[in-house]
């Protein structure tokens, strides 16, 4: 397996302490320690445990990213599950079929990440969906359309900060099957609002948020606290 | 467009766009001195000047040999597009505003890459001539509707692996890459509506990619394999960590990437 912990956790992609000492400096100071110390013995700390009061630590640089990303399918993930399991009366067959994919596709994702960020990976995160009513048609497409838009969004607005490339493109893999679950699920909504002007500027170029704005808007629907100050800006 | 949400998307984008344009003050200035309605109409221009104050000739070739391969792309679409709605009697009414959403996006990506390829310092590349028709293959691509979505589908489908497949050739250049990205998921958006459509007519695809399905369109097998891959990173996705995710879902969740010279295969023969 392609370990995320052993590349992005090390020293490389520790670009958060610029300040603090320059890279090079860091990779004398490691050189100092020798060949015992591995790469992934130097990671900067994202443990399942690194929570205190400012919230669940995402970490710093890829695997902060990555687990910024990991956060965002947990929440979709755990909110397919509900819609899947408490379906709304009158859901079509078709609506019922679209909202099982998606589901899979957001559980694939979560856990994918899970697996894939290993130790470095964070807790499993609790929602607050009380603002969803799961019985009302209207309050779940809106908030699927909430949810894959922003996706959309925070892919597009991370992908600059990840520094190596086979993260980059797992990301570019993840963020164009969100964006076809908002063309679907805006579709639903409203036929033909599938890129409309309130998602894609005159530019014909879809949204990037970076996390701040992501996690401000999506926090309401959180009941784990995030801390997420020390991901790349 | 606000031309203010312009600027704080610039500055979200690239926090350090003013030290580049000497000031912020400055920057404003270069969008000050146009009237309203000039700014409409020169946006894309005025966006690349700055952009050339701030990287002057630094781009490397690299990424400008990526900007004008996404161009061609584009040239390709938005000519397809415009011509099919033009095209009297090929759209129903009632899919014609999806359809036009789609051919003013691919419009504005054309101008939007000319105008980042010129600031930058390049030149882009020029329109070359199509064949929507690609020799006879699909001869009334612009009078049978399924015709035309068939190949709507795969030019789609084609242009999210393609941007894609070049976005760790971007990554010298933050702005360019996020501009990139925010074109690569509007293609996924276009493509999720064109195989609804499809779908809704009775095709057997869905907004996503299944397995390396094409939907009943055998000719444009290339556009699709490879997608059916259900390992990422090594992990198996299929069943990951005991959920019950299908050989299926795995495919669909994750979009492959397609190098450039799989895409220019598959253009080549709309291009006469």
């Amino acid at each position: 397996m392609e370990m995320i912990t052993s590349q992005a956790a090390g020293p490389l992609t520790d670009r958060n302490h610029r300040g603090q000492f320059s890279r090079r400096k860091f990779l004398s100071y490691a050189g100092i320690l020798g060949a015992t110390v591995t790469v992934g013995g130097l990671a900067t700390g994202c443990d399942k445990d690194d929570t205190d009061n400012n919230g669940v630590d995402l970490g710093t640089g890829d695997v902060g990213i990555l687990n910024y990303a990991y956060a965002l399918e947990q929440l979709e993930a755990a909110f397919y599950k509900q819609v899947t399991d408490m379906p709304y009366s009158g859901m079509t067959s078709a609506e019922a079929s679209f909202f099982a994919d998606i589901r899979d596709h957001e559980i694939a994702h979560r856990e994918f990440f899970k697996s894939a960020l290993g130790n470095n990976a964070i807790q499993a995160l609790e929602m607050n969906f009380s603002s969803v009513n799961f019985s009302s048609r209207d309050s779940v497409l809106a908030t699927a359309k909430a949810f894959e838009d922003l996706g959309v969004s925070a892919y597009n607005g991370a992908g600059r900060f990840l520094v190596n490339p086979t993260y980059l493109l797992l990301a570019g893999k993840i963020v164009s099957v969100e964006a076809r679950h908002a063309a679907a699920i805006r579709d639903i909504i409203s036929y033909n609002s599938f890129a409309d002007e309130t998602v894609v500027d005159n530019n014909g170029l879809d949204r990037s948020l970076m996390p701040a704005e992501v996690l401000s808007i999506a926090g309401t629907y959180y009941k784990t606290k995030i801390n997420a100050s020390n991901l790349p800006k | 467009m606000n031309i203010l949400n312009l600027f704080n998307e610039i500055e979200k984008a690239d926090p350090e766009i003013y030290e580049r344009v000497n000031d912020r003050r400055d920057a404003f200035k270069h969008f000050g001195s146009f009237s309203s309605k000039v700014i409409l109409a020169s946006l894309p221009f005025a966006f690349g000047s700055v952009f050339k104050k701030a990287y002057g000739q630094t781009t490397p070739s690299s990424v400008l040999d990526v900007l004008n391969y996404a161009l061609t792309l584009e040239y390709l679409e938005a000519e397809f597009y415009t011509t099919a709605v033009a095209s009297q009697g090929l759209i129903p009414g009632s899919d014609n505003a999806g359809i036009v959403t789609i051919r003013d996006h691919e419009n504005a990506h054309v101008v939007f890459l000319k105008t980042a390829i010129e600031s930058a310092g390049g030149t882009p590349v020029s329109k070359p001539e199509f064949d929507f028709t690609a020799g006879g293959m699909y001869g009334n691509v612009f009078s049978n509707y399924d015709s035309f979505l068939a190949v709507a589908q795969a030019f789609e489908d084609t242009g999210v692996r393609a941007y894609k497949g070049q976005a760790a050739n971007l990554m010298s250049n933050k702005d360019v890459l996020t501009a990139a990205l925010n074109i690569h998921s509007v293609e996924a958006r276009h493509a999720a509506h064109i195989r609804r459509i499809r779908g809704a007519g009775g095709a057997a695809v869905k907004p996503w990619i299944t397995g390396k399905e094409t939907g009943g369109i055998p000719s444009v097998q290339t556009v699709y394999n490879g997608e059916e891959i259900t390992t990422q990173a090594t992990i198996e996705i299929t069943g990951i960590n005991g959920f019950s995710i299908s050989g299926n879902a795995a495919s669909e969740s994750f979009d492959e990437p397609l190098e450039k010279e799989d895409v220019l295969a598959i253009i080549k023969p709309f291009i006469k």
